[in-house]
């Protein structure tokens, strides 16, 4: 059953060069119980894209078209208020930094009880630090009692990370969004938050979107993947086939630049030049001028995400390329 | 056979952690550092690899001299470098050279590139002014960026390009080594693949050693020929590249190892991975440094300090239980599905296009 639903969104910032469109046109959508991954580079639009889910662009931005559909209502349309009480509640958020996510002069006992008397106002002080405790227990930091007391930091990023999911987690959201939530930790500490995550999903059937530079992250996490460029989903598919059978280029060009342990190439096949700004896209297709497969018709328009396979959209007039380019 | 490159014996770099304001007294000792030892050979790439705080950033700053060491000896060509002071460091600075890891915060924003990359020769004192531009022009064609970039300004680059001009400032003076420090890590997939190939055909061409320091051990199967595995300020594996991925003697680089995601949805869920954190170098365990999260311990390592043995030609390991460890689950071979395979041969073949009308 589909609890989020993402329909031609588009997020646009003011700036001195003209309007800036960081989020153009994006369809997305994640069921219950499941993981969505969104991968892309740097100012690609996928943390501008979480934002704007969670109505937290300020301005220069502004969500300029779209719908955001959550559990049957249309988010964009909800007062700050609703929007409030839905935010934290039933849509938890974890960020990249669990160095400055958190308040560093509060505990994390008071920051855990904070996020929860904010969407509780009737519970007592003692009943809500037995659910900090039982939050941070939940999500396995050791004598959780005592660590209710400490200071962000006394604890390591790891454990830091974990209080950030505790916080998330903290009121049984329906959803959560977790940007990078672990480019900043060591990759053992990587692992354990991962498995950790997974867990959790299991146990509460909440859906996750997973926003995150690391095609290995969403290989592990992912039953769904869309990939963006430049503002726009380029290439969506179900986890394995986004691997499997890569059909934009953009895609099997990532998929070139990773290096992998087990393989021995001699060089990475690393995809020419760089991002476009984004007051300077390209005409037609934003990813042609560093495409392999560009033809002169990749200027023409943008292209649009057609099904290619069941349940595979790409966004390339060329695909599949063995087609084009045999 | 010539003497290494760099030899570096039982370094250690201890800091003191001192408590009070009015009169500190000292409450005990960081040892970022506990005595490493390696060489380095000319034309070699050796990677020191661990998480963070175990120690890899302060080894390569010993060896630079950025840090005085508490004990230990490096040698750099034949040389003892350690108690160098005045005229002949700043000479061998020339010969020893490093790329930082934050492209956005290792230039000076206010200097042109063209300044930038100048500097280095001014300080040494090479050339005239006529000479310097030639030399800038030619470094900034060696790293692939153009003539016409000395003009601008860092902030008119993106993070690829000026991890470029990272490296080009610390080839001008043409050094022997460069150290890497994480010179990849800040870089998205697409641009870290640019810049690995470029430190690749730099040091084909020019002959250039590397200390390279990574947390990514997939980066440093591609550009290593020996990696040393660092944890709580010593090294507890080093071999030569394909030993160490292929038949990893030492608990921690299995855990290393397995924690990796691999960009594979088919992969099998690896096992469970060492749990808990590192403990803090302040106080590190008794033994073995690394007993408190090994899967193989027993009593022996909770007591003996495991020494760095050999474990086969040029492989060390410092665990007790290393004939113990059962054989590595040797990885799928074609871990690429036939259609993705098919396409990214495509896509190598036709890349060259790409890089020629961009050139």
């Amino acid at each position: 059953m589909t609890l989020l639903s993402i329909e031609g969104l588009r997020t646009v910032f003011r700036t001195d060069q003209g309007d800036v469109t960081a989020v153009d046109g994006v369809d997305l959508s994640v069921a219950r119980g499941r993981t969505l991954g969104i991968v892309g580079e740097s100012g690609c639009g996928k943390s501008v894209l979480s934002l704007s889910v969670m109505r937290l662009i300020a301005p220069p931005g502004r969500i300029a078209a779209g719908r955001v559909m959550f559990d049957g209502r249309d988010l964009l349309s909800l007062s700050s208020a609703e929007m409030r009480a839905l935010r934290g509640n039933r849509i938890g958020m974890i960020f990249q930094e669990p160095m400055t996510s958190l308040n560093p002069v509060f505990t994390v006992g008071e920051q855990l009880t904070e996020a929860m008397r904010a969407h509780d106002r009737r519970a007592s002080a003692a009943e809500l630090r037995r659910r900090a405790v039982a939050a941070l227990d939940r999500v396995r930091i050791p004598a959780a009692a005592r660590r209710v007391d400490d200071y962000p930091h006394q604890m390591s990023g790891g454990m830091r990370q974990r209080v950030m999911i505790a916080m998330a987690l903290a009121c049984g959201p329906d959803l959560v969004i977790a940007d990078e939530p672990t480019t900043a930790l060591d990759v053992t500490v990587q692992a354990q938050i991962l498995d950790l995550l997974r867990e959790l999903q299991q146990q509460s059937g909440m859906a996750i979107i997973l926003i995150t530079h690391d095609l290995g992250v969403v290989a592990e996490m992912a039953d769904e993947v869309a990939v963006m460029y430049a503002g726009r989903v380029v290439e969506r598919a179900a986890g394995a086939a986004v691997f499997d059978d890569p059909q934009h280029p953009y895609t099997i060009g990532l998929l070139g630049s990773i290096p992998r342990i087990e393989e021995t190439r001699d060089s990475l096949l690393a995809i020419e030049g760089a991002v476009p700004a984004p007051f300077a896209l390209p005409q037609g297709c934003r990813f042609h001028p560093r495409c392999a497969f560009a033809g002169p018709d990749c200027t023409e328009a943008q292209p649009p995400l057609l099904e290619i396979a069941p349940a595979h959209q790409a966004a390339c007039i060329h695909a599949p390329v063995e087609a084009f380019a045999g | 056979m010539t003497a290494p490159l760099l030899e570096v014996e039982n370094l250690s770099r201890h800091y003191a952690v001192r408590r009070g304001l009015i009169l500190p007294r000292r409450v005990g000792t960081v040892r970022a550092v506990d005595g490493v030892s390696f060489t380095l050979a000319r034309g070699e790439t050796l990677a020191l690899v661990g998480e963070s705080g175990c120690g890899k950033s302060t080894t390569a700053r010993l060896v630079l001299r950025l840090v005085e060491p508490t004990t230990g000896t490096v040698r750099f060509q034949g040389e003892d470098i350690t108690d160098l002071q005045g005229e002949p460091l700043r000479k061998l600075r020339r010969r020893m050279q490093i790329v930082f890891q934050d492209p956005f915060a290792s230039l000076n924003p206010r200097m042109t590139v063209g300044a930038i990359l100048e500097e280095p020769l001014i300080v040494h004192g090479l050339g005239d002014a006529a000479h310097r531009r030639a030399r800038v022009e030619e470094l900034l064609g060696l790293v692939g960026l153009a003539s016409f970039h000395a003009q601008r300004y860092p902030h008119e680059f993106s993070g690829g390009q000026r991890q470029r001009i990272g490296i080009a400032r610390a080839l001008a003076v043409e050094p022997a080594l460069i150290v890497c420090d994480e010179p990849v890590s800040a870089l998205d997939v697409s641009i870290q693949a640019q810049v690995v190939n470029l430190l690749e055909d730099l040091q084909r061409r020019l002959g250039l050693s590397y200390l390279f320091i990574a947390h990514d051990l997939a980066v440093v199967k591609h550009v290593a020929d020996r990696v040393a595995v660092m944890y709580l300020g010593q090294i507890v594996e080093i071999a030569p590249k394909d030993a160490l991925f292929a038949d990893p003697r030492h608990p921690y680089t299995r855990t290393l190892l397995a924690a990796i995601p691999r960009p594979d949805p088919h992969r099998e869920r690896h096992d469970p991975v060492a749990g808990g954190d590192m403990p803090s170098p302040m106080a590190p365990p008794d033994g073995c440094r690394f007993h408190t999260r090994c899967p193989f311990v027993v009593e022996r390592c909770k007591r003996e300090v495991p020494a760095l043995r050999p474990w086969a030609a040029g492989h060390l390991t410092a665990c007790h239980r290393a004939e113990d460890l059962p054989a590595m689950e040797t990885a799928r071979a074609a871990s690429l599905a036939p259609a993705a395979a098919k396409r990214l041969a495509l896509y190598e073949a036709r890349r060259g296009r790409v890089a020629a009308g961009a050139g």
